[in-house]
């Protein structure tokens, strides 16, 4: 997948791509030699909590000083619809033509709720973009989470409900029903650890 | 005056990657290669460099991939099993052309193995190893001095080209110790700057560094032959061998590595029974250095190639010599190591036939 990092005074963008999966350690070999530059990754669901999920938990236990934005949209999009780590118990999705079992797939991963536990970890939020409210509350998460970045706080991750119409067949505005009604009932919203220090 | 130092090959490639100014390390642990992030863990940081214990090989190549893009000199290592969950990420940084060295004390395979040494993975190193057509840049070193030497140039290699070199030894390289001269790193090419590095763009256009290429639809095949001109200039750089005593042989050992070192004693034994043999042991097997097996194809009657494998180099060397002189070989994997006294015998075997033998095969393929 595609990650990327910001200079940290000015809008220009560096741009750098690594293997799916593996942007906390890219991130953290680009951080820990430039630790004044900002560094953040920006993963979907299948990159950081299926084939990635080991980069993802050693970085945050490590308390990397990164940002990570991680979106969630409970499903393979690039690759046209297949389960991911974070589709929901009976969801279709075209690996799972009757829906996702509880057993045999397994239950959704709650990427906030598995890393709160880590000592490394200094922010975690779920925020949604389904509403503009829901919008405003995202934006102000992921400034959080570049601001405990400047600060040296160490390991900061918001996770972002978001939509997939085209792979969950449905219009866009049930898109955004789909989120609010039954994404958010997986995945609750909030805060999940906010270490000050 | 230079200093002396007696360390394991192991702790000596932490030297020398120190002294050419590596500081960065990522690593995680396998036999027989412990001591390189063992001694990193205390090294790097004295150094003012960064070490770090990644949660598996996979991670370790991937933070080398960042820390080559944000522009440190920087390295990781591991053995057989664990150079081939590095693939992946070798591909990638093969692919974004950024330098960086990579060492494998190899072990006995396929699968986990065992830990003797080995010389299982040449066609991984050699060949590809990863997806995708690309090529490490692949040093032998047989001594601990040369060890030292190739592991510094194997950083300015890596600078000057843009690509990933690999340090190819194995464990008994890693794990035997020998007195070697401490030299001062100094720089065996005109580097160039590193104008890829991902450090902030404030004063000038943002970079990107990719390895995915969609648009337009021959982009990808114009930055494959823009890494085939690479490799071919390469190709015509880079020549490392010792030749040994090839200007009369009728025998050519051929070996590299820990085996071309037991092979050099048994040709040096053979000449002094009178033999005429000789020896070629590359430096460097991609390239792989044609010129030796060329000209000594012209008078040899023989080539004897021993590998701690089952006919891997083998194929490298009778391609470098368009296959012109019958070739024998002695090898096995899994662990066995070729006594000088075997090598011999085979030499006496080879010489003492006066017409062109056919070629035979010794040992299993």
């Amino acid at each position: 997948m595609n990650w990327e990092s910001v200079s940290g005074s000015s809008a220009q963008r560096r741009w750098d791509e690594c293997a799916h999966g593996r942007p906390p350690a890219v991130a953290t070999g680009i951080k820990r030699v430039l630790p004044d530059r900002i560094v953040f990754t920006y993963q979907g669901d299948g990159d950081l909590a299926a084939i990635g999920t080991a980069e993802t938990i050693h970085a945050a236990n490590r308390g990397e000083n990164i940002t990570i934005i991680f979106v969630n949209n409970a499903i393979y999009g690039m690759t046209g619809g297949q389960m991911a780590p974070t589709t929901m118990i009976g969801q279709w999705s075209t690996t799972t033509p009757d829906g996702r079992g509880r057993f045999g797939e397994g239950g959704p991963i709650r990427v906030c709720e598995m890393l709160s536990a880590l000592g490394g970890v200094c922010y975690l939020e779920r925020v949604s973009v389904s509403s503009p409210k829901d919008v405003m509350k995202a934006k102000k998460a992921i400034k959080k989470a570049f601001e405990n970045q400047i600060a040296g706080k160490g390991f900061s991750l918001v996770e972002v409900l978001s939509m997939c119409p085209t792979d969950w067949k449905l219009s866009p505005l049930e898109a955004l029903d789909f989120v609010n009604d039954k994404m958010k009932a997986a995945f609750p919203l909030g805060v999940f650890k906010d270490r000050q220090s | 005056m230079t200093e002396k130092i007696l360390l394991k090959g192991n702790e000596l490639l932490v030297e020398a990657a120190i002294e050419a100014g590596c500081r960065f390390y990522a690593g995680y642990p396998i036999t027989p290669q412990n001591e390189v992030p063992e001694m990193m863990s205390w090294r790097m940081p004295q150094a003012g460099g960064v070490f770090i214990q990644a949660e598996s090989e996979i991670a370790a190549i991937n933070m080398i991939f960042g820390a080559s893009a944000a522009g440190a000199r920087c390295m990781t290592s591991s053995s057989s099993p664990g150079i081939s969950l590095k693939q992946e990420g070798i591909s990638y940084i093969a692919a974004a052309e950024l330098p960086c060295v990579i060492v494998n004390m190899q072990r006995g395979g396929p699968g986990l193995g065992n830990i003797r040494a080995a010389q299982g993975d040449y066609f991984q190193a050699v060949k590809g190893g990863g997806h995708g057509d690309y090529h490490l840049i692949v040093l032998v070193p047989a001594t601990l001095g040369e060890l030292y030497d190739l592991t510094m140039h194997a950083f300015d290699y890596a600078d000057y080209y843009r690509n990933p070199v690999m340090i190819l030894g194995d464990g008994i390289l890693g794990q035997m110790a020998e007195p070697v001269e401490k030299r001062p790193y100094k720089p065996i090419l005109n580097l160039p700057p590193k104008e890829f590095v991902l450090d902030g763009c404030k004063s000038r256009p943002p970079r990107v560094i990719k390895t995915l290429y969609l648009h337009p639809a021959d982009s990808l095949v114009r930055h494959n032959l823009h890494l085939q001109e690479k490799y071919a200039q390469i190709q015509r750089e880079l020549c490392l061998y010792e030749e040994y005593e090839t200007d009369d042989a009728e025998v050519v050992v051929s070996a590299y590595g820990i085996t071309g070192r037991v092979a050099k004693g048994a040709v040096k034994a053979a000449r002094k029974e009178g033999l005429k043999a000789g020896l070629i042991r590359p430096l460097c097997v991609w390239p792989f250095p044609a010129q030796p097996y060329q000209r000594a194809a012209q008078k040899a009657r023989h080539f004897l190639v021993v590998e701690m494998s089952h006919g891997q180099f083998i194929e490298d060397v009778k391609l470098a010599m368009d296959c012109k002189r019958p070739t024998s070989f002695l090898g096995k994997g899994g662990g066995w190591y070729p006594m000088e006294e075997e090598i011999l015998e085979q030499i006496r075997r080879l010489a003492g036939t006066k017409r062109k033998p056919a070629a035979k095969k010794i040992g299993k393929r």
